[in-house]
């Protein structure tokens, strides 16, 4: 029963946050934004403390029940294993083995010292819920849309008009990789090896791990009824159950109650786990020298380290360089470097297709962050969409009046490439698309007129870079590493019409 | 259905009959009447002083009814200026009143399918939304068809192009019966005017090729099309007098309640830069894609030559 309850909610959630990272024409509520807020990782770099407190309460009651049910990538282990029961004629058996305690505990004080010096990139290829958001917008969202473009074909061949076409060409070809990897190889280990990612690798998993050894409910012997059959060991894909000494390491539990369906005694059970009677419920923990000195010996120095550093790392290359841009809330490179985990999220979900997974653009610690580019379109003046859905405050919302003074580079006009200027030739296409008039069409010779800038009124919003028509562009933007706040454009003289006459 | 469709003629025509009688200008009325038993051809229709829809039905009435350009069954296409994701007010796109009118009057003339498109500057969900003219399309049951994939286009050649020789257009234009051409009066920093000629390269897909190529020239060289408008409606309800295409704030837009139509592109554009010019100085040879199209043969630039009729309502 309780199995069916968590794969039930397992099921709804993983479905609507799938659906939710591939819906690229906004038919699903923003409302599923939270399914995302609710992910330790976002929740704690965007400050929820809503969120937070939540998350720890829910595992010191009920256990690891996020890496089972609110989790993507856990889930994603999940449907792994399951088709990979279809496809095996002998049952997998799994078999306790021992919690590799220094490699988590490694990995996640690694992460965090990365993090804090500077280099956010670790956490974010290892946070289960943005390698996830990864895999789904650079692997599964091109078949999405190819999807959607065949069933286009369908309707609109009987003049049925309910779908359009989208583009499902590919990004960028890193995060492709880095998706396919991902997809790849936790894919394998969950076909292979159960829950190992969580179990080894997954910082999310060790920090829930280790709250989770003091959860109010846990998965109890009743060593009364047990006759250690093994029939639960056989059946944890997280390898906690030693069913010979009848004991669990809650740390790797992820409440995924196959332990229970299992047993044929009712020997194993989830229940509150403070008895106050004289019943036993968990020996007492041995204490771990070892592993109490090598955490606070790595704590200590994560604190030291980028305090001695401070000053060396600043991530922003040479001002010379071409500036990458960021899009609008994320305050620039730095701010969001210090939030974003490269969940995608607004990637997939820019009208515009122009946010675009980072190779170098922002050095090797801003790999995969959302970099914006002009090839493909430009940033709409009026939306605010990737302010809206950024889950982990790396973006942080806006509304349309901030934007439009929000200035994330300036534009720079190369007359000497114009068209008009130099092909004596009318294009004013710049222009055209400037929502600010910071680029402006001034007479010239004769009819002709030739571009002007004024860099103040400026959102680098890129409609001027993207429609240029010339080859080399002789008009783009230059990002500001740190946004800046544009002046407000002067506005036309207002002008009444007198209804006299139609002047022909 | 056909008593819905009796119902909603037997509407507008009382809407028409409403409209004249409110203004109380029953003379236009003999005015019609006159046109329509000398028989006359009228060549071009100023409208002014009315809402958007009444102008054009009274235009319309003049130039003959919709009965003269859709036939029963006909499956036509309107192609509105939906370039910015801008409201109404700013006069950045058509008027979405006027496109509903002018749906409604598709399907009274028999029209089996009505069809709304534009190449849009902006994302295409965003203008077709807040310009207000999917909804008032949808309202008078056109499909609204997006316009933002190559592939809805396809490759046609323009024999009579001086520099576009061939061009991607928008499979909409191609397979309907008709089309009908609904620009909005604006100002444009590039080809100093956008009205029905400029308006031709929302059905184009690669527009950069006309800004790298003589921009005014091949506004001209793209309404050389085989495919030709029916009707060029030149929305003039509210006028862009600066900072176009786009313009930035409200202070850009002047009100002027006006309507021009046509089956001449370069005559209704010509007559609709003049009638820009008592707002905004625009000299005639300053927007040369009139001139470029009229030494191509798709119309004139002497009004005088023209039947036109002047209407204020």
């Amino acid at each position: 029963m309780l199995k069916k309850i968590r794969v039930g909610f397992a099921t709804l959630f993983f479905t609507l946050i799938t659906l939710y990272f591939l819906d690229f024409a906004e038919l699903l509520p923003d409302q599923l934004n939270f399914l995302t807020q609710i992910q330790l990782v976002p929740a704690i770099l965007s400050l929820s403390i809503v969120w937070i407190v939540s998350l720890v309460i829910l595992a010191l009651v009920f256990g690891r029940i996020y890496c089972s049910v609110i989790c993507p990538m856990g889930v994603y282990q999940d449907v792994v294993g399951r088709v990979a029961r279809l496809f095996r004629k002998k049952k997998k058996r799994f078999r306790y083995r021992k919690a590799m305690t220094i490699l988590r505990w490694s990995v996640v004080v690694i992460v965090l010292v990365a993090f804090l010096l500077g280099i956010p990139v670790l956490l974010g290829l290892l946070d289960p819920y943005s390698a996830y958001g990864r895999m789904i917008v650079s692997v599964f969202r091109p078949i999405y849309i190819l999807g959607n473009n065949l069933l286009e074909a369908i309707f609109t061949s009987f003049d049925n008009y309910t779908f359009y076409r989208a583009d499902a060409s590919i990004l960028s070809v890193s995060a492709l990789i880095i998706g396919l990897l991902t997809l790849i190889t936790i894919g394998y280990l969950a076909w292979k090896h159960g829950r190992t990612y969580c179990d080894t690798i997954c910082p999310v998993g060790t920090v829930l791990g280790f709250l989770s050894k003091y959860s109010l409910f846990r998965v109890i012997f009743d060593h009364g009824k047990c006759n250690s059959c093994t029939l639960c060991e056989l059946n944890c894909k997280a390898y906690c159950i030693d069913s010979k000494a009848q004991e669990i390491d809650h740390s790797r539990c992820v409440t995924c109650f196959n332990c229970i369906e299992s047993c044929n005694r009712n020997a194993i059970s989830y229940k509150f786990a403070y008895r106050t009677s004289s019943e036993k419920v968990a020996k007492p923990d041995v204490i771990d020298e070892g592993k109490r000195k090598f955490l606070s010996t790595t704590l200590l120095s994560t604190v030291a380290i980028p305090a001695t550093m401070a000053g060396k790392v600043t991530g922003v290359k040479d001002a010379n360089k071409h500036t990458p841009l960021t899009p609008p809330g994320s305050k620039g490179i730095k701010h969001l470097k210090d939030h974003c985990t490269s969940c995608h999220l607004c990637v997939s979900k820019c009208p515009a297709d122009i946010l675009e997974p980072a190779f170098a653009e922002y050095g090797l610690s801003g790999f995969m962050m959302p970099t914006m580019k002009f090839q493909n379109g430009f940033c709409n003046y009026d939306c605010i969409i990737c302010s809206e859905v950024c889950p982990t405050g790396a973006i942080q919302p806006l509304t349309v009046d901030e934007k439009h003074l929000t200035q994330v580079g300036k534009i720079i006009l190369d007359l000497d490439h114009c068209i008009a200027y130099r092909d004596e030739t009318h294009c004013g296409a710049c222009a055209e698309h400037c929502p600010t008039q910071a680029v402006t069409m001034i007479p010239h010779k004769g009819a002709l007129t030739i571009p002007t800038t004024d860099q103040s009124i400026c959102i680098g919003c890129g409609g001027c870079e993207y429609i240029c028509p010339e080859t080399g562009k002789a008009i783009y933007i230059e990002g500001n590493a740190e946004h800046q706040e544009a002046e407000m454009f002067e506005e036309a003289e207002k002008k009444e019409f007198d209804f006299g006459g139609f002047g022909f | 259905m056909m008593d819905r469709r009796k119902f909603l003629s037997a509407l507008a025509v009382a809407g028409v009959a409403a409209t004249i009688k409110v203004n109380g200008a029953m003379h236009l009325m003999s005015q019609s009447l006159d046109n329509s038993t000398s028989g006359t051809p009228v060549d071009l229709v100023a409208v002014m002083g009315g809402e958007p829809g009444a102008m054009f039905k009274r235009a319309l009435a003049e130039m003959g009814g919709m009965n003269k350009f859709v036939k029963p069954g006909y499956k036509v296409c309107i192609k509105p200026n939906i370039g910015w994701d801008k409201s109404p007010e700013f006069a950045a796109n058509a008027n979405p009143e006027l496109i509903g009118e002018i749906v409604k009057q598709c399907f009274d003339a028999g029209a089996s399918e009505v069809l709304v498109f534009d190449n849009t500057c902006d994302d295409w969900r965003q203008c077709y939304q807040n310009s207000g003219i999917e909804k008032a399309a949808k309202d008078a049951g056109a499909n609204m068809i997006p316009g933002h994939q190559e592939s809805y286009y396809r490759n046609v050649s323009i024999p009579k192009g001086k520099i576009l020789k061939e061009a991607k257009i928008h499979q909409a234009i191609l397979d309907s019966d008709i089309w009908i051409n609904v620009p909005v009066l604006k100002h444009h920093g590039g080809a100093r005017l956008s009205i029905s000629m400029k308006n031709h390269m929302g059905i184009v897909w690669d527009r950069r090729f006309f800004h790298s190529n003589d921009l005014q020239q091949c506004i001209a060289d793209i309404c050389t099309l085989d495919k030709k408008p029916v009707l060029n409606v030149v929305d003039a309800y509210r006028t862009l007098k600066s900072n176009g295409p786009r313009g930035k704030s409200e202070s850009d837009v002047v009100l002027t309640k006006s309507l021009f139509m046509s089956q001449d592109i370069v005559a209704v554009d010509t007559a609709a830069a003049k009638f820009f010019s008592q707002i905004e100085e625009m000299p005639l040879d300053h927007v040369e894609h009139l001139a470029n199209g009229q030494s191509l043969n798709i119309g004139t630039m002497n009004l005088e030559s023209l039947n036109v009729k002047r209407i204020k309502l």
